[in-house]
């Protein structure tokens, strides 16, 4: 769910609790303009949501330190995710992970191909302040994973929201040295598009945002086909 | 000393909302303890954990409650990493643990096509009929995120299969354990813990 600081809570508990009943495995909250602006989320409908919620669910955006962390976990939350303050300070996950253990730290990546290779962006919730995170993609998974992340969140920004499938190619690049849980993020138009991802990836989980939210495809009916495809999925 | 239905043991983990969240839902009074003579007192106990086993180990025997934990006759569950802490040792730092129930943690090997963390939904498999699993069925799913794990021995009630069976349900007299998360585990969590509130 990509909402901005104007979006009420009472919209934010209504779309949580639709997509609980309509049977997603987790969700992910991400709060998009919060590190361009230099702050973190505001946890007041982070408690709200945990109190809804019997499903797990993680917060993401403007997670700059332990303290930000330790607000969201305690407020409710299963997991946080960092993004560009990791790529800016990336001891951020060490301490992360020592505090709250790995499974509690996800490392989200915008990564897209460049002349030189994948590489992970910054600011990406902002399209006037995106710029080269300073990293190849490859390098980054390598090294979020020895610092402590416990899954890795691949945005693959060229696909997104432009629905016309995850992008096979770099995630199965990425698969290959990455032994966390994978999540592909970035693309998904219809239901054939998750099933490519888990068959052809092997990815762990797949993420999707306006596919859902458009109403262009639902839950229950993407479950009820992967199963077709023999890919097992929660009822 | 209190009327709370249940006592959560503080073992300093960060995250205990979603517990007493789970509890709030299914209509029970929790308190969140770490105090000896409240925990010793209480009609039932869970014992969570979030983060590594060291440090959850040097927060209950700071607390005195290693001892404690010994003595206890009432129902308790531990969950994910407080079910570990009933062990013996575990791997995760190379630590001995509460030792109530006999065994070691070992951590999960990471192989293609096995992620480590293990982070997602299960099914599991019974191993024997448990009370806490009264109206659970091998078809239903359990959310679990954990990278260390107890292999199914004599008090192993149900089995998850990742890469070997791995105990998802103990239980050696008074105390119960749970390896996934039944306070986000959908309506199959819910049935879990209030068994657990009936037991």
């Amino acid at each position: 769910m990509r909402f901005r600081e104007h979006r009420v809570v009472g919209d934010i508990l209504e779309l949580a609790g639709r997509y609980r009943d309509a049977g997603a495995d987790e969700l992910v909250f991400y709060d998009i303009t919060a590190s361009p602006e230099g702050r973190s989320v505001d946890r007041a409908w982070v408690s709200a949501v945990a109190r809804l919620l019997d499903i797990p669910f993680c917060v993401a955006g403007g997670i700059a330190g332990v303290a930000d962390a330790e607000a969201v976990l305690a407020a409710g939350a299963d997991k946080v995710s960092v993004n560009s303050p990791a790529l800016q300070r990336p001891a951020l996950i060490d301490e992360l992970a020592r505090r709250f253990g790995t499974q509690c730290v996800v490392v989200g990546m915008d990564s897209r191909l460049t002349d030189g290779g994948y590489r992970v962006q910054l600011h990406t919730g902002d399209a006037t302040r995106t710029r080269d995170g300073g990293r190849a993609t490859l390098d980054w998974v390598r090294e979020v994973q020895e610092r402590g992340a416990g899954e890795i969140v691949l945005n693959c920004m060229a696909a997104d929201g432009v629905r016309s499938g995850y992008d096979i190619a770099q995630l199965r690049t990425v698969r290959e040295c990455c032994s966390v849980p994978l999540v592909a993020s970035g693309g998904a138009g219809n239901a054939a598009h998750f099933a490519a991802a888990f068959n052809e990836a092997q990815v762990d989980a797949a993420l999707a945002a306006s596919v859902f939210h458009s109403g262009e495809l639902s839950i229950a009916t993407l479950k009820s086909w992967l199963r077709t495809q023999h890919i097992e999925v929660r009822p | 000393m209190s009327d709370a239905d249940v006592v959560i043991i503080d073992s300093g983990g960060a995250n205990l909302a979603s517990l007493r969240y789970a509890l709030e839902r299914l209509g029970a009074r929790s308190l969140v303890s770490a105090d000896p003579q409240v925990i010793a007192a209480a009609p039932r106990l869970l014992l969570p954990g979030v983060g590594a086993a060291a440090d959850a180990m040097d927060r209950l025997r700071a607390d005195g409650l290693a001892g404690t934990m010994r003595g206890l006759r009432q129902p308790l569950l531990g969950i994910c990493l407080g079910m570990q802490l009933l062990y013996e040792h575990s791997e995760e730092g190379g630590v001995p643990c509460l030792g109530l129930v006999a065994g070691t943690v070992r951590r999960i090997p990471a192989a293609p096509g096995r992620s480590v963390p293990h982070m997602g939904w299960n099914t599991c498999r019974s191993l024997r009929s448990d009370p806490l699993f009264a109206g659970i069925n091998d078809t239903d799913y359990f959310y679990f995120v954990h990278s260390y794990a107890a292999a199914v021995s004599a008090c192993s009630c149900a089995a998850v299969d990742y890469g070997a069976p791995l105990c998802a349900l103990m239980r050696s007299g008074n105390l119960c354990g749970v390896q996934f998360h039944p306070e986000r585990s959908g309506h199959a969590g819910a049935r879990v813990l209030r068994n657990f509130l009936e037991q």
